[in-house]
């Protein structure tokens, strides 16, 4: 019965290994390319172990392209621009809802929750963004559409409140003499650090990784977040391909294209901020995930 | 009547709260919501959004005509169907397995691991798919396939692979989020369900069949029901992105979204593109209502509204 018990013990941990391991290796033949030199890696192609072990890739990326620093710098200001605006902007809608005696708070619950049912589209809020606020090649691309406010976040707080801040302790303060602003400031922020934890790092993440954006308004390089550089880095690429198998004159010029390796060191370089900061923060995420549970 | 304004007046703190995030919504969400008329207009630039030309449904039949309509359908709900159930066995049955681990520390390190692919956007996954699949450098075709004798295959010129890759990669990114997902629940589960089955001679896979799945099906009904609602929907990322919008393959890439997008940023076909938007909007909203009347059914404090 023991030795059974043990063989199973055995079998979970094999599968699960496996798993990780899946998980993780197509970050390791990333790494292992992105230190590789360029002529080896034309010959072996991408590999888990580097052939030929080199950091030119990283010696380039810090030496002779301004680039990446630049992008580096867009996707942290627009990261934490937006996270502290997403974060005020939820709060401040989450908060009212959360109050059962505010007249009127049906209405704006549905406001809110009708945008998670139905949406315009890409075409019609393409064609808003760029002829009505002329948001193309501007840094406010980056911050506002879609990403500002998500219904979804709103609510996961609104719950929050809702369960974690007896009516009891607001309507103490209130007697108390202390405003509205003053309740939510002094009162229930300190007592919902646990939600907004979460969060900010849901929003940082959706602001760090959002290419989408950058893809639809912007053709400013000076602008591209590290996200964009890489996404745009590939449709150079394909276009470079294309025109080639057309048999037409190539426009683009192989030499403006980062190499190979250079492309993959690029690359972890825009995870390396998540990949460092994750393990610390790992149970955020999982709390995050296990609210959501909850909540459909 | 005045007394009602009072009342109402004494929270104008809390409406000025409100205001920021209306104006938002109104802006991104509600002025783009009435903009859908632009699929029963020819658009152009000089007239705008609400003022270009009808025409009536022109833009519809001429979608519905051509067999592109019918090829993004296919693709969009199929790919999903798959998504949805493929995607949610391997999530319980990981679930499952994970819970039965006993040592503590391990258990963490999986559920860390795991979580990672769904931490990288998009476009990084791109890349993660180019380093196995690159025409002259990819590992598989440089070092998997010689292993075999297998002659080099170009990956993005071959749509039959295809399905199997996006599925895959869809896996791949997703597993580790909806297995926490179904993890949460399973450690909900009241542990004396368990310890009774024992005291009855129950081994563990009866435990698993009786008492674990059991207690997951309301979340599995309430998950799957809300991702079918979800179905006309597609991750732009995956279909547009990791294929590299390399045309051989767009017979099987093609969704609703990246048609979408094709038809505004590439070929400009407004017309065709936002009718493709508004027949997606129009049936994933029956497609949610419907879902969440059906959720009601089943489990009324896990339905959406």
């Amino acid at each position: 019965m023991v030795e059974k018990k043990h063989g199973f013990q055995i079998f979970a941990h094999v599968i699960m290994i496996f798993i990780a391991f899946c998980s993780v290796a197509p970050f390791i033949l990333l790494l292992s390319s992105s230190f590789t030199d360029d002529a080896a890696l034309s010959v072996y192609g991408y590999s888990f172990f580097p052939p030929k072990f080199s950091t030119d890739a990283y010696d380039y990326l810090f030496t002779s392209s301004s680039a990446i620093f630049n992008a580096y710098g867009i996707s942290a200001i627009v990261t934490v621009c937006g996270t502290i605006c997403n974060l005020t902007l939820t709060t401040l809608y989450a908060y009212p809802l959360s109050r059962k005696d505010l007249p009127g708070r049906y209405f704006f619950a549905f406001f809110l929750f009708f945008t998670m049912l139905f949406s315009g589209g890409l075409v019609p809020s393409y064609i808003m963004w760029t002829q009505t606020f002329h948001i193309r090649n501007t840094l406010f691309a980056l911050l506002i559409p879609n990403l500002l406010m998500s219904a979804f976040n709103v609510i996961m707080m609104r719950t929050y409140f809702t369960s974690n801040i007896p009516d009891a302790v607001i309507e103490a303060a209130r007697i108390d003499g202390a405003g509205e602003f003053r309740i939510l400031v002094g009162i229930v922020l300190p007592m919902a650090t646990p939600i907004l934890a979460t969060l900010c790092l849901l929003v940082g993440l959706a602001y760090w990784n959002d290419w989408q954006n950058g893809l639809y308004y912007l053709t400013d390089n000076k602008l591209f977040s590290i996200q964009v550089l890489l996404q745009n880095i590939q449709r150079s690429l394909d276009a470079l391909k294309q025109s080639a198998q057309a048999g037409g004159s190539v426009n683009v010029s192989t030499a403006d294209l980062p190499s190979n390796s250079v492309r993959m060191a690029i690359t972890v370089m825009g995870v390396l901020p998540i990949m460092i900061i994750y393990p610390f923060l790992q149970r955020f995420f999982v709390k995050g995930i296990a609210i959501g549970a909850v909540k459909g | 009547m005045a007394k009602k304004i009072k009342k109402v007046a004494r929270f104008w703190p809390l409406y000025l709260m409100l205001l920021p995030g209306t104006i938002y919504l109104i802006i991104n969400n509600y002025i783009p919501m009435t903009g859908i008329v632009v699929a029963f207009k020819q658009y152009n630039l000089r007239d705008g959004l609400y003022f270009s030309p009808n025409i009536g449904l022109k833009n519809f039949e001429f979608l519905f005509r051509t067999n592109d309509a019918w090829l993004i359908t296919r693709n969009t709900i199929l790919y999903n169907l798959v998504f949805i159930v493929l995607g949610a066995v391997l999530a319980i049955t990981v679930a499952i397995i994970l819970n039965e681990i006993r040592i503590k520390a391990a258990k963490q390190a999986y559920q860390t691991v795991i979580l990672i692919p769904h931490l990288i956007s998009m476009v990084v996954v791109s890349y993660l798919a180019f380093a196995f699949l690159s025409d002259g450098n990819g590992f598989l075709n440089k070092t998997v396939l010689p292993m075999f004798g297998i002659d080099p295959i170009s990956w993005y010129n071959a749509p039959q692979y295809w399905p199997f890759i996006l599925v895959l990669i869809n896996i791949w990114k997703g597993i580790g989020y909806s297995c926490i997902l179904y993890y949460a629940t399973i450690c909900g589960i009241d542990h004396s369900l368990y310890e009774a089955a024992v005291v009855d001679g129950a081994n563990r896979w009866q435990q698993v069949w009786n008492i674990t799945l059991p207690c997951l099906k309301s979340t599995i009904i309430i998950l799957t029901l809300m991702n079918l609602g979800n179905i006309f929907r597609s991750d732009f990322g995956l279909f547009y992105q990791v294929p590299m919008n390399s045309g051989p393959l767009q017979n099987v890439t093609s969704t609703i979204d990246t048609y979408v997008y094709r038809g505004l940023m590439q070929t400009n076909n407004i017309g065709m593109s936002s009718a493709a938007g508004v027949y997606q909007s129009v049936v994933g909203f029956i497609l949610v209502i419907s879902a969440n009347l059906v959720v009601r059914k089943v489990d009324e404090s896990s339905a959406l509204f």
